[in-house]
């Protein structure tokens, strides 16, 4: 018998791209030299709303010396298919948002093609635009359908009424969030070029390459295996490349195509910032009802979000929000109506958390206001109502296994000294010689796994693990690593399933030539639904050589021998899966009721931080977090991208605000769009919790985004208990605190 | 024509003298180690050593360069010999998307004073999104000393 | 990156005496230094087709002297140089500190004090320690030379009173007296580096043993078109002890001198009242 293989997973190997990047090798997308590349610029719409009249070139212009792809030029449709068919690629006639592509010029000289656009005048015809949520829903000018609105939803559960007439207190609030700009530190940019026998390829900075793939076969009419869109290392993403980058390669193959030359686009920070999506603004309303010993009986929640001018994935979401937007909290009778509204900015779209940022931060401050109304701690109201095993949540879910909620918030109150802290800070700020208030806040939340409802059915995503007959083998997915480590995640996976080293072991390149549909890298599914598939196809080649030679080979003689008798004379032996929908898991999308997650993950957070009594300066010292992910593949991994998806919030709690007049983005610099430094970031004590999903890899369940949704309502409670100011709006700024001191007349 | 030295080694560029460094760097050049992330010396991607000290290529025209010495990533090691400080980038996953670890590399590797509190003011014109900067300071503070770093 | 490298003349003197002469004959080109600013423009789009005077060759107006009066600062003397300069510290603490807070090392290696101040933004962290601090600009051009107050030298948002051919050759700062003072140098920007500031304050004062000011100097910057010395207040409180109530009405003046706004980076309610706020403690502490 040979002795069991050591473990590969739970511990925190070295990424396997880290060499690469750590180099300057890894090759992202403007590091490949193409020979004869034509560098595109976008002509851009100036208005928010209304109609292009005219475009005229400057007549002394060089026009010859350029290529110029318009939207005459799109073989098929001009649109970019996503979940609708809305958004045109370029914009012949009706102007929906500034920045809204018309025409893609192209020079040898990347300057010269801006230059070009200099010299494109376009005249236009105003219509009146609308801007923000209110306005939209009052249908001030009607953009959409018949009241703006691109995708709305109810969710009831028990009812209302009797649960209001129960409750001994009702609590009331409002709260909202603004856009958020993702700021991966790549700009977006794609390559396109047409091979001999009439192929488009791309090749680009983005998260879903079958999204691309899928846009580019209907924007070019060409058969499926006619497109090619490969992931070239990609510099951060947060959401922001879900879908955008089908704009891009398709500009670019556009040029391609009408040039016979290779195109690159490259974005510069500032076109990046305005012209691509964010996260979607939105206003919360809270009406809770409580007994006196702070049971929750009644939960009325009404979510508006702006979509921006076209429906992207507002709708998905808008979908996640609403179903987090009760938070972990157990609730008898329950109604929540949503709905995503069209305005004349930039559409908005995926950013980590999808929706549930804005919807959980209402609902942990609504949870510290009715603590306050109750005159109880939100820390023992959250531990009288939150989710355990057997809960039903407001979609009627049953919570059957791997609910972490209670173990996340008690772990990491221990760990910060929550009540202990309380009562210092308490005395700190009563004494009027100390230069700063001192203040900790917490927050709870909880965050679904994969796609909502029956999206994973749909998907029916697919990934292999292959054996070449030289001995090698390889990963096939189309899941990228977008810098969370997704393709170290999978080789430690497949090397635990097959008892081999994960260095035998390598992950292909995201290619659409190569690698099966895995569906998109989003929703925090990638470990949890893909790192699944590998598992499980995994286990099937180590069945295989089981079979074929008795043991698993150990090194690379050892798996050339067995590669050569189970390749039989092909190239590869190639183990594929696809998901299954687990039979009990049912949904109703029209009752919007049922399984709407398999699992959900979890996580608590204190947030210490001070306020300057002098300049109202926020200074958060200290981040404490417990999640529950089920199993951490990797530790460290899992470690790095919870401190990253914390650091994200607590600049959209406290710093991120794209300054938005007229449907434009004023600030799209990074001078002025300001995120957090290193010197803004406070020491992070993170713990894992581990309840494992009996579904996942290894117990494994999602990860990714549920980092972002909790630290806002924390800073703002932390806030709170520092100035006893509430904000229900964010970014809360040393100007808002200054406000509110004026208000109050109250001295320094 | 302007002459300096890259990573050590002698360059001449022809080309017009109002070009930026980085694109003299990687277009020119073909190193491609440094990145461009803003364009405005806000984000520190296109760090590099000018003269030893940390400098924003994307602020500087070529004909400033004329006799100096730059060096960039593709001066620290190679894939197959990480220098010691990128070891405890791997080691201490330092590095996430990795298109800001070039230009933190060239900073961290000038460094004096590497306690926490140090790293975290030396670095704090680099902006990565992914880490929560957390790892990264634990990779400088825990890089052997004593070496060439 | 849209700057044209093809667009843009570059004149590159190799001394101070080529630098004026060639100023001279292009009067229009735009004096490059550390570039910190112009490249930023440029790589925007926003500076093509123009000609330039790069500064990087000229040797001259490198250095840090020292003088009998007090330090000559040489206008191409980096930021870093400023933070790093053991008789700077020492001598002016106050100016070192801001250079030390003007965005992270990759700018303060770069970015130089005289083209810091030909760029004339009056968000610049270290105008108020140039002012409270008396500092004199010195230009030459092919005129000859001259001296300007460093309040003088400013007339705007980005303008200064620098006339056609005309450079910056040093900063020059008188020693202080040598007695006995407190100082203060507070930046208070949108994060915690990397930052523009909202306001900026520098202060130098002057007391007596029983609390009577002999005198008051305090500047800020983001505050007004150029950076401000707080005149109605310093004058106030000449000559008078240090009470809460003096304190208090010289809080009231400081919006004599000062005309602050709303923008994408703070308010004017905020502003004035943080600059109060520093005001008041460094008065009361």
């Amino acid at each position: 018998m040979a002795r069991p293989s050591p473990a590969k997973i739970g511990i925190g190997i070295v990424r396997t791209d880290a060499p690469q990047k750590l180099t300057g090798t890894a090759k992202y997308i403007d590091d490949y030299k193409i020979p004869g590349c034509l560098h595109a610029a976008t002509l851009r719409t100036t208005i928010a709303h209304g109609r292009i009249k005219k475009i005229t070139f400057d007549p002394a212009f060089p026009w010859h010396q350029f290529a110029i792809a318009r939207a005459a030029d799109i073989p098929g449709l001009n649109n970019v298919l996503f979940i609708e068919n809305d958004q045109p690629l370029l914009t012949e006639d009706k102007v929906m948002h500034p920045m809204q592509p018309i025409l893609i010029v192209g020079h040898q000289d990347r300057a010269q093609a801006y230059e070009a656009l200099k010299h494109i005048a376009v005249e236009y015809a105003e219509e009146n635009p609308v801007f923000s949520i209110k306005d939209s829903l009052a249908r001030r000018q009607l953009l959409r359908g018949e009241d703006n609105i691109f995708k709305k939803f109810l969710i009831e559960k028990g009812n209302l009424d009797d649960g209001f007439s129960q409750a001994d207190l009702i609590v009331e609030g409002e709260y909202k969030v603004p856009h958020q700009e993702q700021a991966y530190i790549e700009n977006h940019g794609i390559a396109a070029w047409v091979e001999n026998d009439g192929t488009i390829v791309v090749r680009g900075s983005l998260q879903c390459p079958y999204y691309v793939h899928k846009a580019l076969v209907k924007i070019f009419n060409r058969p499926p295996e006619k497109i090619r869109v490969i992931n070239a290392v990609t510099g951060g993403a947060f959401g922001g490349k879900e879908d955008y980058p089908s704009l891009i390669a398709g500009h670019a193959a556009l040029l391609a195509l009408k040039s016979g030359k290779p195109v690159k686009l490259i974005y510069d920070r500032a076109e990046d910032m305005a012209a691509t999506t964010k996260r979607h603004p939105a206003i919360i309303k809270h009406k809770t009802g409580v007994s006196k010993n702070g049971k929750l009986l009644a939960q009325d929640i009404t979510v508006f979000m702006d979509g921006g001018a076209f429906a992207t994935c507002s709708g998905v979401v808008l979908s996640r929000g609403t179903l987090h937007a009760t938070g972990p909290y157990e609730c008898p009778n329950v109604r929540v109506r949503s709905c995503v509204l069209a305005t004349n900015t930039p559409p908005n779209g995926a950013f980590r958390g999808f929706g549930v940022p804005q919807t959980i931060f209402a609902a942990e401050l609504q949870m510290e206001k009715i603590a306050a109304a109750l005159n109880l701690s939100s820390l023992e109201l959250r531990r009288r109502n939150s989710w355990k095993v057997g809960t039903i949540t407001s979609t009627g879910q049953e919570l059957k296994e791997s609910v972490g909620a209670s173990k996340c918030l008690e772990l990491c109150v221990k760990k910060a000294r929550y009540d202990k802290k309380r009562k210092e800070y308490a005395r700190w700020n009563a004494d009027p010689g100390k230069p700063t208030w001192k203040g900790i806040g917490l927050a709870l939340c909880h965050h679904g796994a994969g796609f909502t409802g029956s999206g994973e059915t749909i998907l029916a995503s697919r990934a292999a693990v292959s054996l070449l007959k030289d001995g090698r083998i390889k990963i096939l997915t189309a899941a990228t690593d977008i810098g969370q480590g997704a393709g170290t995640i999978f080789t430690q996976i497949a090397a635990q399933a097959l008892g081999m080293p994960a260095s035998l072991i390598q992950i292909e390149i995201p290619d659409t030539a190569l690698v099966p549909n895995s569906g998109p890298t989003v929703a925090s599914r990638t470990t949890m639904v893909i790192g699944r598939l590998i598992e499980r196809a995994a286990e099937q080649l180590k069945n295989e050589l089981m079979k074929s030679t008795g043991k698993v080979p150990q090194d690379r003689t050892a798996l050339k021998k067995a590669a050569r008798l189970l390749c039989d004379g092909r190239s590869a032996k190639r183990f594929e899966v696809q998901y299954e929908k687990p039979a009990d898991i049912t949904w109703d999308d029209d009752l919007y009721h049922g399984e709407a997650y398999g699992v959900f993950s979890y996580a608590a957070i204190a947030v210490s931080l001070e306020v300057d009594r002098l300049t109202y300066e926020i200074k958060v010292r200290k981040v404490t977090t417990a999640q529950d992910i089920g199993k951490a593949i990797n530790p460290t991994l899992a470690k790095g991208q919870i401190m990253g998806g914390t650091n994200q919030a607590l600049g959209y709690a406290l710093l991120e605000y794209a300054d938005f007049r007229g449907g434009w983005m004023r600030n799209s610099q990074f001078t002025n769009y300001v995120i957090p430094t290193f010197a803004d970031t406070p020491p992070m004590d993170v713990f894992l919790v581990e309840e494992p999903y009996s579904r996942g890899p290894y117990g494994a369940k999602g990860l990714g985004e549920m980092p972002m949704d909790l630290p806002a309502p924390a800073v703002v409670s932390a806030v709170h208990d520092a100035t006893s100011f509430w904000f229900n709006e964010i970014p809360v700024r040393p100007e808002h605190i200054c406000s509110e001191l004026i208000k109050a007349q109250r001295p320094l | 024509m302007i002459s300096l030295t890259v990573n050590g080694k002698k360059r001449n560029y022809k080309g017009p003298p109002f070009k930026r460094l980085i694109d003299v760097l990687r277009e020119d050049f073909g190193l491609t180690g440094t990145k461009e992330g803003c364009g405005e010396g806000e984000c520190g991607a296109c760090t590099v050593l000018l003269d030893g000290k940390p400098a924003a290529s994307c602020l500087i025209p070529v004909c400033q360069v004329q006799g100096r010495k730059v060096e960039t990533v593709e001066g620290l090691g190679n894939p197959e010999r990480l220098n010691p400080l990128q070891k405890s980038f791997a080691e201490h996953a330092g590095v996430q998307c990795g298109f800001c670890t070039p230009g933190i590399l060239m900073t961290a590797s000038r460094m004096k004073k590497t306690d926490a509190e140090s790293v975290r003011i030396g670095l704090a014109g680099h902006l990565c999104r992914c880490t929560g900067y957390m790892h990264i300071v634990e990779s400088v503070t825990k890089t052997p000393k004593g070496r060439k770093r | 990156m849209r700057g044209a490298p093809l667009s843009m003349t570059v004149l590159r003197p190799q001394s101070a005496e080529e630098a004026v002469s060639l100023f001279a004959d292009n009067p229009s080109a735009k004096p490059l230094a550390g570039g910190t600013d112009y490249m930023v423009l440029w790589n925007m789009g926003g500076a093509n087709g123009q000609c330039l005077l790069d500064l990087s060759g000229v040797k001259e107006w490198r250095t840090i002297r020292k003088t009998a009066a007090g330090l000559s600062i040489g206008a191409l003397v980096t930021h870093a140089e400023l933070r790093d300069d053991p008789v700077l510290r020492r001598e002016f603490p106050l100016l070192a500190r801001a250079a030390a807070v003007v965005g992270a090392e990759q700018i303060q290696n770069r970015g130089t004090l005289g083209g810091n101040i030909a760029n004339a933004s009056p968000a610049a962290d270290t105008f108020p320690a140039l002012a409270v601090y008396e500092a004199t600009v010195k230009t030459v051009s092919r005129k000859g030379t001259r001296s300007l107050p460093l309040l003088q030298t400013f007339s705007g948002v980005k303008k200064t009173n620098l006339e056609p051919g005309e450079l910056i050759t040093a900063i020059d700062i008188p020693y202080l007296p040598k007695r006995p003072h407190r100082q203060l140098f507070r930046k208070v920007g949108t994060r915690a580096a990397m930052a523009i500031s909202k306001t900026v304050a520098a202060a130098l004062v002057w007391l007596e043993r029983d609390r009577t000011v002999c005198e008051l100097r305090f500047a800020l910057g983001s505050m007004a078109p150029t950076v401000r010395r707080l005149k109605a207040a310093e004058e106030f409180v000449k000559g008078k002890r240090l009470t809460a109530e003096v304190a208090a009405v010289a809080c009231e003046l400081l919006k004599n001198d000062v005309s602050p706004i709303d923008d994408i980076r703070s308010t004017a309610e905020y502003r004035l009242r943080v600059s109060r706020n520093l005001l008041s403690d460094f008065l009361l502490s």
